[in-house]
């Protein structure tokens, strides 16, 4: 008699069994926060009777999306509590929540000046005055800066080559690879370069726009997020798909511009791959055929960044790994970090931040690895400082273990 | 000396319209018993739309009544602000009631007859309507903004009580009405059974006021009077949230399922209209007919529920009353009726009060306790429409929250929406009772500690009258047995957790099994699968 139930983000199909609540990081750490049921579902019933019934608690939810990914109903809780942030939330970010979200205005500045920047910020009295004045947390060690951006580096020593490979694939970089880690982009140049693509730029990237989404700049963010959409449009046309390595810019891109900034996605998404689901369906289909190096050993552990978990892309990531020889890895359950982004960066959540991570870091400690492989960038920052033990990205795994040489040789034919 | 058995008047049935009857009459200083044989607002009073009409539905058959709701409508919108919520009302025409003889010119007779009976009655175009409330029918060709509202049946009949009680009426609730005390042709009170104890009991009143409903029939059979009564049953469904926020009517003749009516957490869609036997007043159960209807009318003013989960349905009996100037007994009596049956049977010291509608109930009682009042001699004016209600004297959502201390809780909100500025006195002692119980609807511990301790809570269903308790997405499934724990202990008996469950549950299964389909039909599993494992089975069993 009555078609399918249709609510915004499926908050009807709800049945209050409260699984969401058992996997939750932030409520078991936070008193303060309602947990997800009451602050996604149960709070949006009330919210559109009045919006007084919006309540300033939402803003401890990390958007782990751990809810999402336990709900057996599929209503997407953590979507309805941004949502309901854009919506109802009164006030207007901070000078550090814009400048912590501002990835793509604050790169570009501190890059240029990258070692003043990244000195000063390892001082504690810098730390200290940052803390007290904008509430960024003194004890959180803050990301550093290159002083040149792989855009810089790639124009100028990889792009002119590009051109003569059979394949090609668009790069989205994001802005942590360009700006902090330039490293990384480089990784994936080099072993996208030996498995045969070419790798090209997107003309316009832009910031995904995710830390402006979790700091309450959304109508920045959906600048960003259309001016990415066209870039994309155009990279497509020239029938190159878009390659991504940050699991929170992929999560974005896929599930946010559609869900919390209504900017449309549809054609577009389809054509949108993290760089481990696309390496192993090529490798496991023996499209691409890699040559590991002769005698390479490593020990790891696997963590699973949060986005990654709701993607349900984790699998890929371990599926690549397992593929590489010389590689003994262990597989952690499957924790929040808690840093989420810049959340753990802001003064008032350091403190549930790091208990949330506790279990993660003891983990960690027991397995003992050489270092632990992880996607996110964030969980990086968070892991490295949290427990000393180094965090390596699975591309920069492959850039190691690969015979890039020999690859290239086998694949580039 | 009076023993505490006599009063001055006796008031027969704890509905709306007993209720303000009992507060106006203690009010003018009588002394007051309310009797009711159930709990308050378990008639009528609580199955209905809650509309708080503007009278427009009637403007144009029926002027009288129109011109009644929308003096009513005005006065509580003063005297009971918490109750009522403005949300404004949309009389929409479609293609199809143009092509019914209800096009535009019918909404330009509309519009006028509402400026006669005095209701703000103004013509939006289809694209204002949309904006206004967008989730209207969108192919509608005409609209007509009219002041209607929604008004919390529950809350409203609460409030009456309480200020009966204040003025210090007695209110018995689960008393049941036996039978009269009649010496010859005078009624001098009631003998009453107590349904929870089994205890007859004798109150004696110069006057005793049937305000039974559709039970009312039966009472007056009883002091050998004859109202001609015929119960109509109407159907009803609840969604899940609210998906409109401002009331939709059809701008047409008054028809079945034309009425959308947001209130509190939810939107209601009703009703239907059919004449029942008096034997399933009081087990009436909505049928697939009764559900296809409602959704089929539904959707015409708002495509939405087609894709809306459905809580729970329900039905309410009005009672209709023969017009006593028809001697054929077949036409119905629209108005509010009031009778002395000492000039209209030759019985003595008994008037019922019936007819009318929730919207009129206060004008009911003020009509009916003016009677008491010429019988009893009694020279006080009414003061009703002046007075707040408790609650409501400053009793909105946005002042009472703020009263509380420190940083303002789900819960805290959710009680001031509720019990208005009475809310004041929820105790938030220690962090247990800040807690809450239902989440669904943010009821607390303090608010559940509060209403059986001033409101009269004897069972769940009474608790869920008086703070939504149960009343949300779940039904009940995850809050229910820490109700019932609660409500147990304050009732000074824990061994009655278990059945006060059992009670509740078994009655939301009965509105939920009407729509049971879709994540109704989930939900319903979900509570079996959690209730059933209860009590499990014993090996010799297996």
């Amino acid at each position: 008699m009555q078609e399918n139930n249709i609510s915004t983000g499926n908050f009807e199909q709800c049945q209050k069994c409260s699984l969401c609540e058992t996997v939750c990081p932030v409520m078991a750490n936070n008193p303060d926060y309602g947990g997800p049921k009451r602050s996604g579902p149960d709070g949006q019933r009330y919210r559109l009777k009045n919006g007084i019934f919006y309540d300033d608690s939402l803003k401890y939810c990390l958007n782990c999306k751990r809810c999402e990914v336990a709900c057996p109903s599929g209503v997407r809780i953590a979507d309805l509590i941004q949502q309901a942030r854009i919506e109802f939330s009164q006030k207007s970010p901070k000078l550090r929540d814009v400048m912590l979200a501002s990835t793509d205005q604050m790169g570009p500045l501190a890059s240029a000046v990258a070692p003043i920047v990244n000195f000063s910020l390892g001082l504690a009295p810098v730390k200290g005055l940052l803390d007290f004045t904008i509430g960024l947390d003194h004890r959180r060690t803050l990301p550093k800066y290159s002083s040149e951006t792989f855009v810089h580096w790639f124009n100028k020593n990889a792009a002119s080559r590009q051109d003569s490979y059979k394949k090609h694939i668009s790069y989205f970089h994001g802005c942590y690879a360009n700006y902090n880690y330039p490293q990384l982009a480089k990784d994936f140049v080099a072993v996208m370069n030996a498995f045969g693509y070419g790798v090209h730029l997107i003309e316009g990237e832009r910031c995904c726009g995710v830390a402006k989404i979790a700091n309450g700049m959304i109508p920045a963010a959906t600048r960003d997020a259309k001016a990415n959409m066209s870039a994309f449009s155009k990279s497509l046309v020239k029938g190159r798909d878009i390659i991504t390595v940050s699991t929170t810019c992929t999560m974005t891109l896929l599930e946010e511009y559609p869900e919390l900034l209504k900017v449309d996605n549809s054609g577009i998404k389809e054509h949108i791959s993290l760089v481990e689901p696309f390496l192993y369906k090529a490798i496991e289909s023996g499209e691409l055929k890699p040559v590991w190096k002769e005698g390479w050993k490593a020990r790891a552990a696997y963590h699973c960044p949060c986005h990654q978990e709701r993607l349900g892309l984790g699998i890929f990531t371990t599926e690549l790994l397992k593929m590489i020889p010389g590689l003994e890895l262990t597989e952690l359950e499957s924790n929040c970090c808690g840093i989420a982004g810049t959340y753990g960066f802001k003064k008032e959540n350091f403190k549930v931040s790091q208990m949330i991570g506790k279990k993660l870091f003891d983990d960690i400690a027991s397995a003992a690895p050489e270092f632990v492989a992880c996607e996110c960038e964030t969980c990086k920052w968070q892991i490295e400082m949290s427990t000393g033990v180094p965090v390596k990205n699975p591309v920069s795994i492959l850039a190691e273990a690969l015979d890039l040489e020999k690859t290239s040789e086998l694949n580039c034919r | 000396m009076p023993s505490k058995n006599e009063f001055d008047v006796i008031i027969i049935g704890g509905g709306i319209t007993g209720a303000g009857t009992a507060r106006d009459c203690a009010m003018r200083g009588l002394k007051v018993l309310l009797i009711e044989r159930h709990d308050i607002a378990t008639g009528a009073t609580g199955r209905n739309h809650g509309l708080l009409h503007s009278g427009a539905r009637y403007a144009v058959k029926d002027s009288e009544s129109a011109e009644e709701c929308i003096r009513e409508n005005k006065i509580l919108r003063s005297i009971a602000s918490n109750c009522v919520e403005d949300t404004g009302g949309l009389f929409i025409t479609l293609l199809e009631d143009e092509e019914a003889g209800f096009g535009l010119d019918y909404q330009q007779k509309f519009i006028d007859a509402c400026l006669r009976a005095g209701i703000e009655a103004r013509a939006i175009s289809p694209s204002e309507a949309r904006e206004m409330e967008p989730s209207v029918n969108p192919s509608l060709i005409g609209a007509v903004v009219v002041p209607d509202g929604s008004v919390d049946p529950f809350r409203l009949c609460a409030a009456n009580v309480t200020d009966a009680a204040m003025h210090g009426a007695k209110v018995l609730v689960y008393t049941e009405f036996i039978d009269f005390i009649r010496e010859g042709d005078t009624i001098l009170g009631v003998k009453v059974l107590d349904t929870r104890t089994g205890l007859k009991a004798e109150y004696r009143a110069p006057v005793t006021v049937n305000a039974a409903g559709i039970w009312g029939h039966g009472v007056a059979q009883k002091a050998g009077v004859h109202i001609g009564m015929y119960p109509a049953k109407g159907a009803l469904l609840v969604f899940g949230h609210r998906v409109n926020n401002v009331v939709i009517n059809r701008c047409r003749k008054s028809a079945d399922g034309d009425i959308l009516v947001p209130g509190d957490s939810v939107t209601v869609i009703g009703t239907t209209s059919t004449k029942i036997p008096f034997e399933e007043c009081d087990h009436m159960e909505v049928t697939p007919e009764e559900v296809r209807l409602l959704l089929r009318e539904g959707c015409a003013l708002c495509p939405a529920l087609a894709s809306t989960r459905i809580l729970r349905a329900y039905a309410g009996v009005r009672p209709l009353v023969a017009d006593d100037s028809d001697p054929t007994g077949r036409s119905i009596s629209r108005g509010i009726v009031c009778l002395d049956h000492e000039t209209r049977d030759g019985v003595k010291g008994f008037v019922s009060i019936t007819g009318g509608k929730l919207m009129t109930y206060r004008l009911m009682a003020e009509l009916a306790t003016d009677l008491v009042c010429r019988k009893l001699g009694v020279n006080q004016a009414c003061s009703t429409a002046e007075t707040p209600l408790p609650g409501s004297v400053d009793g909105r959502i946005e002042t009472v929250s703020k009263r509380f201390e420190g940083k303002v809780t789900a819960g805290q909100k959710g009680a001031a929406g509720r019990q208005g500025d009475l809310a004041g006195k929820l105790r938030f002692d220690s962090e247990a009772d800040k807690q809450l119980v239902c989440e669904c609807e943010n009821v607390t511990l303090a608010e559940i500690k509060y209403a059986v301790a001033e409101l009269g809570v004897r069972t769940l269903g009474d608790l869920r009258r008086r703070t939504r308790v149960g009343m949300g997405t779940c039904q009940g499934t995850l809050c229910i047995r820490k109700a019932a724990k609660a409500l147990a202990e304050a009732l000074g008996d824990p061994s009655l957790e278990s059945k006060l469950a059992a009670d509740y549950l078994d009655e939301r299964w009965k509105g939920m099994r009407a729509v049971g389909w879709g994540d109704t039909l989930r939900e319903m599993e979900f509570m079996q699968r959690v209730y059933k494992f209860e009590k499990p089975y014993s090996y010799d069993e297996i």
